[in-house]
């Protein structure tokens, strides 16, 4: 691991969030008052510290991009709170909300659909200085674009400016994606999935990239994938998320060689490694049954109908809350110390 | 044991308006009865083209324009579209494509759309197509009642065991698996792959899986073979790539790029540069302006030699190996 680059300072603070969707009703349950939730994320507690690299791990429809969507204020949570630098930011109206997203800035994961086709590589980072004003002259914002697309290294710049998205490979898209993200200075980078599109043999140099620039400028990332490998090598922490809740939490070496959690053993047992001899081995996975839907919730502790170690107890009992397993290290399980 | 499968200097071009795209560019290898051949490769090296290929349906404009694919003893290159329909497509060889879990009709149960491939190519009455298809929903791991579903019914892993059976229920000597956990979440892929491996083990089936990543290779293929650009970089056993380190520049490459979850490391390799362009290849060896240890007789395209048994390479640098 680097040296710690993290503050104590927190920069970005989420309490018990939670976006619920309406789930459309038919006819009879409307009549009978019933409504129905997807509880996308559902209860989500976590906060990042200026300079470091959090990672939000799970599988699809864990709830993590929608938390990237309510970190990046593309949604509205339905309860909870959100503070920013230390200052509440739930309830932003319009103008606030430009504003940060000034300091808060998205790289989303798929790279061919991110960017406007007609534009140039200049219109498109040129777009969000003409939206937050920055830059009097052309020659000033022209200056600034030169700038972001040298510290993604798509260089010479010069070459790059006048190329639509289409004449650029995926890697290239996503280094002028970082570089439009780069040119306002923000604080917080939310990286939904920013190299799961991208071939694997040019996705630790773009990794590689992004770690330098938060190196460079002092970046905060919000790192949002399915992908433990690469979050193991590129974050501090890790948060693993299940249907809606994050249910450990702790640094990587903790998360990967001792996870505490059932679901996280499980994730763990399940990636596939480089290695000889498993051909042929049927693999023992420690876990039952499919996802549930979000719609539709366990009672109890949310994973007990797949957890291999389940008791009554976890189906009647209250959801178990994050508590503290290590230093640095949390897990929500009731039976942590047993298993 | 024989080989069920042989190609000869496959040849098969994408034939546009600006030239032909040489996709698969005279390539050569075998498959055994029994075996599964992992194809690993980046994006455009030519291995879905592979796959598409081998049963004689390149996406327009492709083209076969030369080499030989003899499966099961027969060359079906020169056979008329409709031979291949009667006798090739499904009897012999069948193919998971690339994200057919999303290419299930979405009008009609996937037990009507199984019977309608079935009795398509077999004379069979309603009662024994429904035997087969609930034998082959057990070996894949699928409840018997999921005939009489729709497949927005079911989840991203049970449709890919659907299309895995649908597969393999005329009971092909060869079938092609491209990218079939691509998109797919990691436990369900894992579940996925333990499928895969059982039917390996109970039908004997012969396959070819294709995918990007090296590290799912590991789990199911007996013998791997590199791509890159077109053209064969290394065939070699399993054991021999994950265990002693390739011989091929690109597949030590290639492999140090694949991220271990149990490895600490501070920085991840990866290969600087992206792959040729195959309207207009490189001369000599396609990988040589990508690759560091390139010399002088890069410059020649270099064969693809056996320098052990079992283990191919196309390098200059690995002749004495």
């Amino acid at each position: 691991m680097p040296e710690p680059s993290a503050t104590n300072e927190v920069i970005l603070q989420a309490k018990d969030l939670k976006k619920w969707f309406p789930v459309r009703r038919r006819l009879r349950q409307a009549i009978k008052g019933e409504r129905r939730w997807v509880r996308a994320v559902d209860g989500v507690s976590f906060s990042v510290r200026r300079g470091e690299i959090f990672g939000l791990i799970g599988e699809s429809g864990c709830g993590k991009t929608t938390t990237g969507k309510l970190v990046m204020k593309l949604l509205d949570p339905t309860s909870g709170r959100l503070d920013f630098e230390g200052a509440d930011a739930t309830g932003l109206d319009k103008e606030a909300v430009i504003a940060y997203r000034r300091k808060v800035q998205m790289i989303f994961q798929d790279p061919y659909a991110s960017m406007n086709p007609r534009f140039k590589i200049r219109d498109v980072l040129e777009e969000p200085l003409l939206i937050h004003g920055i830059g009097k002259s052309r020659q000033e914002r022209e200056d600034l674009v030169t700038q972001a697309l040298a510290a993604v290294k798509l260089t010479p710049v010069s070459d790059f400016m006048g190329r639509f998205p289409h004449m650029l490979s995926g890697g290239q898209r996503q280094r002028a994606a970082t570089a439009r993200t780069l040119i306002l200075s923000p604080d917080l980078l939310v990286a939904d999935e920013p190299v799961s599109m991208i071939d694997l043999s040019t996705r630790a140099e773009i990794l590689a990239m992004m770690k330098e620039l938060q190196r460079q400028f002092g970046l905060t990332y919000l790192y949002i994938t399915h992908d433990l490998s690469t979050a193991r090598y590129f974050t501090d922490r890790i948060a693993v998320m299940y249907l809606g809740r994050i249910v450990e939490l702790g640094s990587p070496d903790d998360v990967v060689d001792h996870p505490v959690h059932p679901y996280t053993r499980a994730l763990i047992a399940a990636v596939c490694e480089p290695v000889s001899g498993q051909v042929d081995v049927i693999k023992q996975l420690p876990i039952k049954g499919e996802i549930p839907s979000a719609a539709d919730i366990p009672p109890g502790c949310r994973f007990h109908p797949r957890c291999v170690f389940a008791t009554k107890e976890c189906s009647e009992l209250p959801e178990p809350e994050l508590e503290t397993v290590g230093e640095g290290h949390q897990a929500a399980c009731r039976r942590w110390k047993e298993i | 044991m024989g080989n069920v499968v042989e190609v000869r200097d496959l040849k098969l071009h994408y034939l546009t308006s600006k030239g032909a795209v040489r996709a698969v560019d005279g390539i050569d290898f075998s498959l055994a009865t029994g075996e599964t051949l992992g194809v690993v490769g980046e994006s455009g090296c030519g291995k879905t083209t592979i796959g598409l290929g081998m049963l004689r349906m390149p996406t327009p404009p492709g083209r076969i324009v030369g080499g030989s694919i003899v499966i099961d003893g027969t060359d079906i290159v020169p056979l008329s579209e409709n031979q291949l329909r009667r006798t090739v497509r499904w009897q012999t060889i069948s193919m998971v494509f690339q994200g057919a879990m999303n290419c299930l009709t979405p009008v009609f149960t996937v037990g009507k759309q199984m019977m309608e491939t079935l009795q398509q190519h077999k004379e069979m009455d309603r009662a024994e197509a429904e035997e087969i298809i609930c034998r082959y929903f057990s070996l894949v791991g699928l409840p018997p009642d999921i005939v009489r579903r729709y497949p927005h019914e079911l989840s991203g892993g049970m449709k890919q065991r659907v299309v895995i059976a649908m597969a393999l229920f005329l009971e092909p000597k060869v079938v092609i698996l491209d990218e079939p956990t691509t998109a797919l979440d990691v436990i369900v892929q894992a579940q996925i792959l333990n499928v895969v491996k059982d039917l390996k083990r109970r039908l004997g089936v012969s396959m070819i899986f294709i995918t990007h990543d090296l590290a799912t290779e590991a789990e199911v293929a007996d013998r791997i073979m590199v791509m890159y650009a077109g053209k064969v970089a290394e065939i070699a056993p399993n054991r021999l790539v994950y265990d002693r380190a390739p011989c091929h520049p690109y597949t030590q490459r290639l492999l140090a790029a694949t991220p271990r979850l149990h490895a600490k490391v501070d920085e991840l390799a990866f290969i600087p540069g992206a792959p040729p362009d195959l309207l207009d290849p490189p001369k000599g060896c396609r990988f040589q302006p990508r690759c560091s240890v390139a010399m002088d007789a890069c410059a020649q395209e270099p064969p693809l030699i056996e320098i052990e048994p079992g283990h191919l390479v196309a390098c200059w640098r690995c002749r004495n190996a």
